[in-house]
């Protein structure tokens, strides 16, 4: 029998001679140029080139990674936490011809300083067994429309967004400047037959946060209280047949306004600022439409050094509505659990 | 089985300047049957606007509860090179630093054994090996751990820790990200493999307050580097900055949230109050060759963090506002073991760390564990008087 819990594999023996002799003493970094990053340690200088990539990859353009990586950076390379690919490189010659071959192999270099990353995101219709839409689709029309602010560095901050195929929000997207969340709309629909054949009812019973299933004695399986039922989805990931798919009915929210770092302010939650939007793939043009409209608000209106929620902090949640003309409606209101610290109890507010 | 040329829908998707994943399954498609079949999978969810992946199953490897995640297609008869296309998810290193010899062993193992695409990487960190059947499972993880690699977590266990770039690449490490998430991640191999839990759990290792890996975000325990000093100046390089034409009044001492900077524009001098300061990067990260991190350094250990499912999304809070972490990391540790085994014992199932300390209070939390309370664990103290007095008060 193979060996068990060797553990990852040793990043010692992953990280180039320049990395091992500046370790833990880097001085400072530089932006040279928009997708490049330059750091400077006692050792000397490294260049890290960042390449946004599609997250899905086939081993072959990993292995054409590994090519340039061969050819320029002494054979090493890394990953960011956004899915991106950095050459590290400690010749300035080489950043040219890097981004050259990066280009020509149809990747762009870019992500760096005031720019937007590539957007994180969950597997959606590729792998995931509760999408309410797809992720990759919508990512690559996302990032198609916004390119120019990927390869450039010309925001008032970064812009880092992320995408979660439904409401679970998997990869960190409740706490990104904008969040790109799949949203089922209808309670689940019961296959009485598959739930009595695999399900431990009471488990299915305790597992929904609102109360709403019940145990249906007569069916020996359980029934849902559609009034109470907020679409999680939960049940479904405990019984295969609570169905919340629902092709007609799935779509897309939008929150905005979220962060992790704590640099100026505290991290925040994103919020929901459209609360559907319809799943017209394959170009999502909706969808698209609104996250461009939010980005070039937040141009247009914040301060050198603001992120976007950091903006609309200061100018007020109402004035963002105004200044960005998306409707305001009572399903932007929060009613589940943590509702009252989000009433406002002042009564100094902007008309 | 799908037909090259035949997916008008995601066709659709292969232009524009943005790379495309859609270029990628082709390419994989184009040696392997699985990933020809998932072009066709997903062409019928672009056309029907639905998922077809039916829910999980339990497969895995011998030895280990974790690592693997089940997927069947619901549509075997036209897809069957989906009946079973299972994720393999195999540990990274720290960082996520390669030698491309590592990244080649990797892809011609998964080439022999599964679809050929893969995710570099999935959100919590770990290699994504997308699309192999049961079969293979075994065998692939077998010759993986020959070349001295592992599977990461699944399921209700520990899963894979992960960190930012840290001392391999960054001035603002406060302790070395990259050793902590491998010692550590060593340390816990049982609890990663074994699901044992009331539901996942996660460790993340930020350097600093900017938390480039969101562990404030989303896991139980996020340990986030501090320091407890004071912030080192270099004038000389401060005045360097003003030369320069940077407005230090409106951009760094303007926007300290503390309000614990001063600037003298006829001396080009900065003064820090340091004990005012929250350290929260501000002023660091737009002037990093004048301002370095202090030199007493560890790290602020926070937890219950959880993206929404099912009671809201939590963000880690303060439970040690300081704690040295340097190796072997011993304190850390124990203390990790100390959360699990109350959550263990007073967790519902599929309750993260957070909900269950929200459900039975933090008081509890830390009297059980006998941690004291400090006031830099809340941003306010409660505005009712309806406290669990114990009997040991009176």
């Amino acid at each position: 029998m193979a060996l068990t819990d060797q553990g990852p594999i040793d990043y010692k023996e992953n990280i180039p001679p320049i990395i091992q002799e500046n370790y833990g003493k880097w001085e400072y970094h530089e932006y040279p140029r928009p997708g490049v990053l330059k750091h400077v340690g006692p050792a000397g200088a490294l260049y890290s080139i960042r390449v946004g990539t599609p997250r899905l990859l086939a081993v072959d353009s990993i292995r054409d990674f590994c090519e340039l990586a061969d050819k320029y950076c002494d054979g090493y390379l890394r990953f960011t936490t956004r899915q991106n690919v950095e050459f590290l490189t400690t010749k300035e010659e080489n950043i040219e011809p890097i981004i050259n071959e990066v280009n020509e192999l149809g990747y762009s270099v870019g992500g760096t300083h005031n720019s937007m990353s590539s957007i994180v995101h969950t597997q959606g219709w590729v792998h995931c067994h509760t999408p309410a839409t797809d992720a990759s689709g919508i990512v690559k029309v996302v990032m198609d429309d916004l390119h120019e602010f990927f390869v450039e560095d010309k925001l008032p901050n970064k812009l880092h967004i992320a995408m979660a195929c439904c409401l679970n929000m998997c990869g960190a997207a409740h706490c990104s400047d904008i969040a790109i969340v799949g949203v089922h709309r209808t309670a689940p629909r019961m296959d009485h037959d598959t739930i009595r054949r695999t399900t431990e009812i009471p488990s299915l019973v305790a597992c929904c946060p609102t109360g709403a299933i019940r145990p249906d004695p007569t069916e020996k399986s359980v029934k849902v209280v559609e009034e109470k039922c907020m679409y999680c989805g939960n049940c479904y990931t405990m019984s295969p047949g609570m169905h919340i798919l629902d092709a007609e009915n799935d779509g897309i929210a939008i929150m905005v306004g979220g962060k992790v770092a704590n640099a100026r302010s505290n991290p925040e939650f994103s919020r929901m600022v459209i609360p559907f939007l319809p799943n017209t793939a394959p170009h999502w043009p909706e969808t698209v439409a609104a996250i461009r409209n939010i980005v070039e608000c937040w141009i247009e209106g914040a301060e050198p050094g603001e992120r976007l929620g950091e903006w609309i902090n200061r100018i007020g949640w109402e004035r963002f509505f105004s200044v960005t003309g998306i409707p305001f409606n009572d399903k932007l209101i929060d009613d589940y659990i943590f509702s009252r610290e989000s009433f406002r109890t002042s009564a100094a507010f902007k008309m | 089985m799908a037909e090259v040329g035949k997916t008008p829908l995601l066709d659709e998707l292969e232009n524009g300047p943005w790379p495309s994943f859609v270029k990628e399954i082709k390419r994989a498609a184009e040696k392997n049957e699985m990933s020809k079949d998932l072009l066709g999978q997903l062409e019928r969810s672009y056309e029907e606007k639905i998922g077809h992946w039916k829910h999980g199953g339990i497969v895995g490897v011998k030895g280990y509860g974790g690592g693997v995640i089940g997927r069947y297609s619901d549509l075997p008869d036209e897809f069957p090179a989906l009946r079973e296309f299972h994720t393999m998810r195999v540990a990274a290193p720290s960082g996520w630093f390669y030698k491309t010899d590592t990244l080649r062993t990797i892809c011609d193992i998964w080439e022999r054994h599964g679809s050929g695409l893969t995710n570099m990487h999935g959100s919590t960190g770990d290699i994504i090996l997308l699309g192999m059947t049961t079969e293979e499972l075994q065998p692939t993880y077998d010759e993986f751990a020959e070349q001295g690699m592992d599977l990461g977590g699944s399921g209700s266990d520990l899963r894979s820790p992960s960190c930012c770039v840290g001392p391999a690449r960054c001035e603002h490490a406060c302790y070395d990200t990259l050793d902590a998430c491998f010692d550590i991640t060593n340390e816990f191999q049982d609890e990663l493999h074994r699901p044992m839990w009331p539901y996942k759990s996660k460790i993340k290792f930020a350097g600093c307050a900017n938390d480039c890996v969101a562990a404030q975000a989303r896991a139980d325990i996020s340990v986030v580097g501090t320091w407890r000093d004071a912030i080192q100046v270099d004038q000389a390089a401060v005045a360097e900055y003003a030369d320069g034409g940077l407005n230090i009044q409106k951009y760094v001492v303007d926007k300290c949230p503390t309000g614990c900077m001063a600037f003298d524009a006829e001396k080009k001098e900065l003064t820090i109050d340091n004990p005012e300061c929250s350290r929260c990067m501000h002023c660091i990260n737009v002037m990093g060759k004048a301002l370095k991190i202090g030199k007493e350094r560890g790290a602020t250990i926070m937890i219950g963090a959880k993206s929404t499912i099912v009671k809201s999304a939590f963000m880690s809070w303060v439970l040690v506002p300081f704690m040295p972490m340097e190796a072997p990391y011993d304190e850390f540790k124990e203390l990790c073991n100390e959360i699990w085994d109350w959550w263990d014992e007073n967790g519902k199932t599929r309750e993260r760390l957070g909900e269950t300390i929200y459900r039975l209070g933090m008081g509890k939390f830390l009297r059980d564990l006998g941690i004291e309370a400090v006031p830099q664990m809340v941003y306010k103290p409660r505005s009712n008087p309806y406290v669990f007095w114990q009997p040991e008060d009176f």
